[in-house]
């Protein structure tokens, strides 16, 4: 059931090119406008790309080059089903012909619908709710009831946009454990702005940025060691990418990290990231003088608490310092700074 | 779910044009009240004539509804749900009999159907008469009801949004199941108000139908037909089958407006 999507939208400047094994749960991350959704409306045939080819399990679902569309199968033929930030629960049926829909547009009969019905509320623990209507239900059960619907349609691949975004924080940690229990050997492309999702739910990570794919990789790997601005956003870090130039990281921006580079040295001019934590920065308005640091400008955005810390944005750097620190600096969004960081605490990667 | 409630005053004027509004449109219907006969009211409104009228009123107002509503629910899918080159066009065009005087919708009618009309030859030679008949006030009632049931229905379909529906056909439900399944169920309101709105136009439908129809009793005779030919005639029994329509639209109203909340 292995998916391959090649496909440009021109309208919405996307190109790229990805895979979902057989089995494999893919998460695709991303900031807003990366194209992420676009994605997946290509590959649920709810989008036609200006050029492209998307097969699932040998099948050809979308074939369009040269100005015409030579295959394009409807979406309700692509045995794909789509799971949305929002449950989208049919309001006028209970629970049961909810879940039992997708078997019964198959043409099985009522009896053996509801028979999958019920296999698939009690694999996603909503047994109790079977009888309930929609409106009766809290938003996590809802997008319990969603999960089981989707997958009692028997689909190759499960498209996820989102699923834990609308949900409480309190429901979500038990959501997350269940989907990776139901997911298992199920083929399946995530969308996610959250970590742990894309850690814990998926194999692999793709990651998005102006409508091209700018890194991929096991999710683990991708996350601890990022190499794009976004997945060290994500994964909470500070990334400077740039070239390797005498021990250091000269990025495009003007920036200059000196760092410790993991693995062989890279050699001079190779393009690298240099990696570092938010709590590892200090943030001054002179610069510091004594132990070989790196003193980067920054314009702060903004000010974030954060626990016990406050978080301070620049433009693609953060730095957690204590409170006591931001009022002795009389820190305010505008203001500009030197975020300094040892070379230490610096890992560099290369690209 | 909290309640909305008004920070700002509005004008105190306001409320005299308004209240003078409302009295317009109360008082005519307060005056049919008073003037009808009650002592032998229902003598008037069982007479021959008028109880043949009525049952005519209903049977093809019941008709031009289903028709409506054969006609219109696609009419109304296609315009929420596709767009196309000309598409505000054709949207105008089928709302044009609200606007248009109904008296010019039973002449273009008559030019349509009528003997020498442009389908009219054609159905003359199958022996088919269409003007003149019952069926006749079908069509003129149809003719101007139905932007009435187009408009809600579509109102209700942009209003309910498409996102239902992409997840039936994700769930496998080829186009046929999605609408029976998922789209009509989910606008159902919506085409019940409209239908109760498109019966209560057909019912009170009389320029398309006295000259695409005439007046025939029992025949083609409508209603509000035999009103306007009782009040020559007979003013009191014409009163008393004025607020028999009365009543009706007030139910009809209450109908539709039970359904929308």
């Amino acid at each position: 059931m292995s998916l391959a999507l090649t496909a440009a939208v021109d309208e919405r400047d996307l190109d790229l090119e990805l895979e979902v094994g057989d089995g494999e749960v893919v998460a695709l991350l991303g900031p807003n406008g990366a194209g992420k959704s676009t994605v997946l409306a290509l590959v649920a045939g709810l989008l036609r790309p200006d050029r492209g080819r998307i097969t699932l399990a040998g099948r050809t679902l979308t074939d369009v080059g040269a100005g015409h569309t030579r295959t394009f199968v409807a979406p309700h033929a692509r045995r794909i089903a789509l799971l949305a930030q929002d449950p989208l629960l049919f309001p006028h049926l209970d629970v049961t012909d909810n879940v039992a829909f997708g078997p019964r547009s198959r043409g099985r009969s009522r009896a053996d619908a509801a028979r999958t019905a019920a296999t698939w509320l009690d694999r996603v623990g909503a047994t109790e709710l079977a009888d309930r209507r929609p409106a009766q239900l809290s938003g996590g059960q809802a997008q319990r009831v969603a999960i089981a619907r989707a997958l009692a349609a028997e689909p190759d691949l499960l498209l996820l946009d989102e699923p834990m975004a609308a949900l409480d924080v309190a429901v979500a940690p038990a959501l997350r454990q269940m989907l990776k229990r139901v997911l298992s050997g199920q083929s399946a492309l995530v969308v996610t702005h959250d970590v742990l999702d894309a850690l814990l739910l998926a194999d692999r990570v793709y990651v998005l940025d102006g409508g091209r794919v700018v890194e991929t990789g096991p999710s683990r790997h991708v996350l601890a060691q990022p190499r794009s601005a976004f997945a060290a956003r994500v994964a909470g870090l500070n990334l400077v990418a740039g070239r390797w130039r005498e021990g250091s990281v000269h990025s495009s921006s003007g920036l200059r990290v000196a760092g410790l580079a993991v693995g062989e040295k890279p050699a001079e001019g190779a393009w690298v990231a240099a990696i570092f934590r938010p709590a590892s920065v200090g943030v001054f308005r002179e610069p510091p003088g004594g132990s070989p640091r790196n003193a980067l400008p920054v314009t702060v955005t903004d000010l974030e608490p954060r626990g016990d810390l406050i978080r301070v944005h620049g433009v693609d750097l953060m730095a957690d310092v204590t409170p006591q620190a931001v009022a002795d600096l009389g820190l305010a969004p505008g203001d500009r700074v030197l975020f300094s960081v040892k070379a230490t605490d610096v890992t560099v990667y290369t690209s | 779910m909290a309640r909305h409630q008004r920070q700002v005053g509005l004008p105190r004027w306001l409320f005299v044009p308004a209240a003078a509004g409302a009295l317009f449109v109360v008082l005519p219907l307060v005056a049919i009240v008073a003037r009808v006969d009650w002592p032998d009211f229902l003598t008037l409104v069982t007479s021959e004539s008028s109880l043949e009228a009525l049952k005519l009123s209903l049977r093809t107002s019941a008709a031009s509804t289903v028709l409506c509503v054969l006609l219109g629910v696609p009419m109304a899918v296609l315009l929420a749900r596709t767009s196309f080159r000309g598409q505000g066009l054709v949207r105008s065009l089928v709302l044009l009999p609200l606007v248009l005087p109904p008296v010019v919708g039973g002449i273009a009618l008559l030019y349509t159907f009528g003997r020498r009309g442009l389908l009219g030859e054609s159905l003359e030679v199958l022996g088919i008469q269409i003007a003149f008949s019952t069926t006749a006030v079908v069509l003129a009632q149809t003719f101007v009801a139905l932007p009435f049931l187009v408009v809600s229905l579509e109102g209700a379909l942009r209003t309910g949004g498409e996102r239902y529906e992409v997840v039936a056909a994700t769930l496998g439900a080829p186009p046929t199941t999605v609408f029976r399944r998922v789209t009509l169920p989910l606008v159902l309101p919506g085409l019940v108000s409209g239908a109760v709105l498109s019966f209560a136009r057909a019912l009170g439908e009389f320029g398309a139908t006295i000259t695409f129809a005439g007046s025939l009793q029992g025949v083609t005779r409508t209603l509000p037909l035999e009103i306007y030919l009782q009040r020559e005639t007979d003013a009191d029994a014409a009163v008393a089958l004025s607020l028999v329509l009365v009543v009706v639209a007030v139910l009809v109203i209450g109908l539709a407006r039970g359904r929308a909340t």
